[in-house]
């Protein structure tokens, strides 16, 4: 008998991991909450809005790292143009955050200010219905899988692969940014979408509204993560690092890798979405610069450092590079690149595993210390 | 105008003999009150002293003629000459009024003023009147241009002048004359000749301009004449600025030909090593304007080896610390590489600041040569073409004609043969990646004459250089070149259609959709391959 999918979901992690879930569960919903709402703000305890932001934001990236990691880490193919998608999901969203503002603008329109400043009577066919939430929601998933879908389709199809499909992904997103960099393309322009004041009614700067979106995000990510650990432990997952390891193999025994490489690379693109979704509430602002060539490629190194081909690394890696982005650049802004820069070349030569790797051959290290000499050969592997 | 025109061929035939200072008496009516006064003033005095008069009529024009008491003074900023002599007067007299003139005296002067340097000995200054005279000439300055042109030896400017000769001629009475100059107006080029031209075949209320059918129909086949040649020209222009881009575009991408095309390495920092060349310019340019000023103008040489070698030494090094262990892992050379490129740029911005700094065009790259009218080929542009052809040259040469090259070829080839029969693979590698590195950096100094110079500029180059090594194919040079400037002259012919930014989308998504269809580029090598 097939096991039910909630079982084998549940057994997809090990009870070590479902603790650690649990714990952070729990601290997202519950402790982040009364930290930030209930303590006064004398507390030592207390969580500062600064916090609440920088760390609902990494958990978007985060989220984001974890889907580069599925395409990246488990297909072997590195995509230079999750920026897009992640810029795709946020503009989706930040229209409908522009509709609510409603008539509280400068112009007092109906529509959103960079329009009327465009002398635009109407809004565009493809805004249409952006005042709803079900419907933006809709936007924020199905776009992005549909554009990723067609490219992805004729990309694999033509067994475009390795350096050629990052350059064109690349590509891609360049193009996009110049398109929504455009005044008359209906995307804002430079400025994108900003001044938001509302979300679904609420205040979107009230304390309550933060911490929901907090918790959100938090939420996401531990089902991106319980998606992504289930798909890599299943059947599919094996085929697909299979694709990853011997292409031409895989296709002789009998699969098409074309659907494989489809289904991981559109999903990953939504999880981006998503997470662009919940990033622009939570920063209050989306522009074209999301999509800048950088950006996508600092998204791989989120990755690299983190640890691929395992799915906590990403979530390790965002945060550690995110939070010495956020530390360099307040305290000295001229070093920022030339950390990052080490951190690329880093990463790639000394740290093939990311940090996670690092761990795993230093526990092996010190367990080949302490007895036997057969765990060498598994922690050189490793 | 009739007046001058005909004393003018007086003066010609008489060849008036040449005089050091001009008759004062000649002169003080030029600062009468009464505009008749003036313009007879001027007649005489282009016929009675044409070399001399050029100046004091010169600086009537330019409202630089002053009167002070008696004698007329021609003024130059600070300086006073007195306009019989042509003598500096010193010190400069205090009481002086400039003599003004109105538009009809304006009128008459500059005719007299071209007539006059039409039968200057100088070429340059007849070729400029006669420009002129294209866009002024009427009918009372035909026997003047019927002189010139009996006189004029020059081609180019026989031309121009016969040109000037139909138009005025287009004011006669006769239409058997009027046809003739309007056939021979179609000749032009010249868009303005075409301005001209359109009112001959529109009517003013319900009578037509051009009393004459056949003038009418004459001046409408010249019109269309001339649009077809501006169409032309236009397009010719147009294929120029295309080759201009798409040879920026080559220098760009050859050195990522060889360093990605020939050796695989993916190097995101390509952008960087442009900039290290851009910036080499600069140096230069510094360098000379402190230690050589007088050689000023010829920094662009030197800065050309210092740019290659600038940027081969930083691409030794990059190879030599980061590429060489990475090799046969291009996903992981492309993130390293791309940390590289963030290093340099931030070093950049450390060393010479955020801000652009300014690198300027010597002198003798300024200006252009004109193929038509309406066609201008910038000095600079044509230039860099030039450039671009001599570093593709030079590469080639030493891809298939060095020993450096041979073994660069073997070892793509086949890594383990070529080091199995001797080749230092090792050394090959870096040499290699140097002499690309190099190429960018000359294409940095190419660039640095057309471009903003600044730590941000490589940026910019690397999705463009990227396409044209991708369109045309990886492991060759002919892909590259074509790639490239098929590149340039399509995107500058969607320019002209949709703007540069949807232009350059639609490349983009060009190359998308075609690499989609031929993903081993243009000049895919021949062969089988299953996994590469």
């Amino acid at each position: 008998m097939r096991t039910p999918f909630i079982v084998r979901l549940g057994r997809s992690f090990d009870a070590r991991s479902w603790q650690l879930v649990g714990l952070f569960a729990a601290f997202a919903l519950v402790a982040v909450p009364v930290m930030h709402l209930l303590l006064p703000p004398e507390n030592p305890l207390y969580l500062s809005t600064y916090f609440i932001t920088l760390t609902g934001k990494i958990l978007c990236y985060a989220i984001v790292a974890v889907a580069m990691d599925l395409i990246w880490g488990y297909g072997g193919i590195l995509s230079l143009g999750h920026g897009l998608f992640f810029a795709l999901g946020g503009y989706a969203f930040g229209m409908y955050l522009m509709r609510q503002i409603g008539r509280d603008g400068s112009y007092q329109s109906d529509l959103p200010d960079f329009m009327v400043f465009l002398d635009w009577k109407e809004l565009p066919w493809f805004w249409v219905g952006s005042d709803s939430f079900l419907w933006v929601a809709l936007l924020v998933l199905v776009v992005p899988a549909l554009i990723a879908f067609v490219f992805g389709y004729f990309a694999f199809r033509s067994r475009i692969r390795g350096v050629y499909f990052s350059i064109i992904t690349q590509a891609l997103t360049y193009a996009a940014m110049l398109l929504f960099f455009r005044n008359e393309t209906g995307f804002g322009g430079n400025n994108g979408f900003t001044d938001f004041k509302r979300i679904l009614g609420f205040s979107i700067t009230a304390p309550e509204t933060r911490v929901v979106l907090f918790g959100l995000s938090a939420l996401a990510l531990i089902g991106t993560l319980l998606l992504a650990r289930y798909l890599v432990t299943s059947k599919f997952g094996r085929v697909l690092t299979a694709i990853r390891d011997a292409e031409s193999r895989v296709m002789f025994i009998g699969y098409n890798p074309l659907w494989y490489k489809l289904f991981v690379w559109t999903l990953s693109a939504m999880l981006c979405a998503i997470a662009g979704a919940l990033y622009v509430p939570q920063v209050g602002i989306i522009n074209p610069s999301e999509m800048s060539v950088a950006n996508s490629i600092e998204i791989a190194i989120w990755v690299a450092v983190g640890g691929r081909g395992t799915l906590i690394g990403p979530v390790i890696g965002a945060f550690i590079v995110n939070l010495a982005k956020s530390w360099f650049t307040v305290s000295f802004p001229e070093y920022w690149l030339f950390f990052l820069g080490t951190l690329f070349i880093v990463a790639t030569l000394y740290l093939p595993q990311g940090v996670v790797g690092l761990w795993v051959r230093l526990r092996a290290g010190r367990r080949r210390d302490e007895d036997a000499p057969m765990a060498v050969a598994k922690g050189a592997e490793a | 105008m009739r007046t001058i025109g005909l004393l003018l061929c007086g003066w010609l035939l008489s060849a008036a003999s040449v005089q050091a200072a001009i008759d004062p008496s000649l002169l003080k009516p030029l600062a009468s009150e009464d505009s008749d006064t003036k313009i007879m003033a001027i007649a005489a005095l282009a016929q009675a002293a044409p070399d001399e008069a050029l100046p004091v009529l010169k600086a009537l024009a330019d409202n630089a003629l002053a009167v002070s008491g008696e004698r007329l003074l021609i003024v130059d900023g600070e300086r006073v000459f007195d306009a019989a002599s042509n003598t500096e007067i010193k010190p400069a007299p205090v009481a002086r009024e400039t003599i003004g003139i109105n538009n009809r005296v304006r009128r008459e002067l500059s005719g007299a003023l071209a007539a006059l340097r039409l039968f200057s000995a100088e070429r340059e200054v007849r070729w400029q009147a006669a420009q002129e005279l294209t866009l002024s000439a009427d009918a009372k300055m035909l026997p003047l241009l019927d002189k010139a042109l009996a006189a004029e030896t020059d081609s180019a400017i026989r031309a121009r002048l016969q040109l000037a000769h139909a138009q005025a001629s287009l004011g006669s009475t006769d239409a058997g004359v009027r046809h003739v100059a309007v056939r021979a107006l179609g000749e032009s080029s010249d868009p303005n000749v075409r301005q001209l031209l359109i009112p001959l075949t529109e009517k003013r209320g319900d009578a037509w301009i051009e009393p004459d059918s056949a003038v009418r129909a004459a001046a409408g086949t010249s019109i269309r004449a001339i649009e077809q040649r501006l169409a032309w020209a236009d397009n010719l222009g147009r294929a120029f600025t295309g080759l201009s881009l798409g040879s920026i575009l080559l220098l760009a991408a050859l050195g990522l030909a060889i360093t990605y095309g020939v050796m695989g390495v993916i190097n995101m920092a390509h952008g960087e090593l442009l900039m290290v060349g851009a910036y080499s310019a600069w140096a230069m340019q510094s360098v000379f304007r402190a230690y050589l000023p007088s050689a000023l103008d010829w920094y662009l040489l030197a800065a050309i080896p210092v740019g290659f070698l600038a940027a081969a030494l930083v691409g030794v090094l990059m190879e030599r610390i980061v590429i060489r262990h990475l090799y046969g892992r291009p996903l992981e050379t492309l993130l390293a590489t791309w940390g590289i490129s963030l290093f340099l740029m931030q070093v950049a911005r450390t060393l010479f600041g955020a801000q652009n700094v300014e690198v300027a065009n010597p002198v003798w790259m300024a200006g252009g040569i004109e193929v038509l009218p309406n066609l201008m080929l910038p000095w600079n542009r044509i230039i860099i073409v030039a450039f671009s052809i001599a570093v593709l040259a030079a590469m080639w040469a030493i891809l298939n004609l060095s020993r450096l090259g041979m073994f660069v070829r073997a070892v793509t080839q086949n890594r383990a043969m070529a080091g199995c029969v001797g080749v230092p693979t090792g050394r090959v590698d870096t040499l290699a990646f140097g002499l690309g590195a190099g190429i960018a950096g000359l294409g940095g100094v190419a660039l640095s004459q057309i471009a903003n110079v600044g730590p941000d500029m490589g940026q910019g180059y690397i999705v463009d250089s990227f396409m044209v090594v991708v369109l045309g194919g990886v492991g060759q040079l002919a892909g590259a070149v074509w790639a490239a400037l098929g590149l340039g002259v399509f995107t500058k012919f969607l320019e002209g259609w949709t703007g540069a930014v949807v232009a350059k989308i639609v490349v983009l998504v060009f190359i998308i959709i075609f690499i989609q269809k031929r993903p081993q580029g243009l000049f895919a090598l021949k062969g089988r391959f299953v996994e590469s």
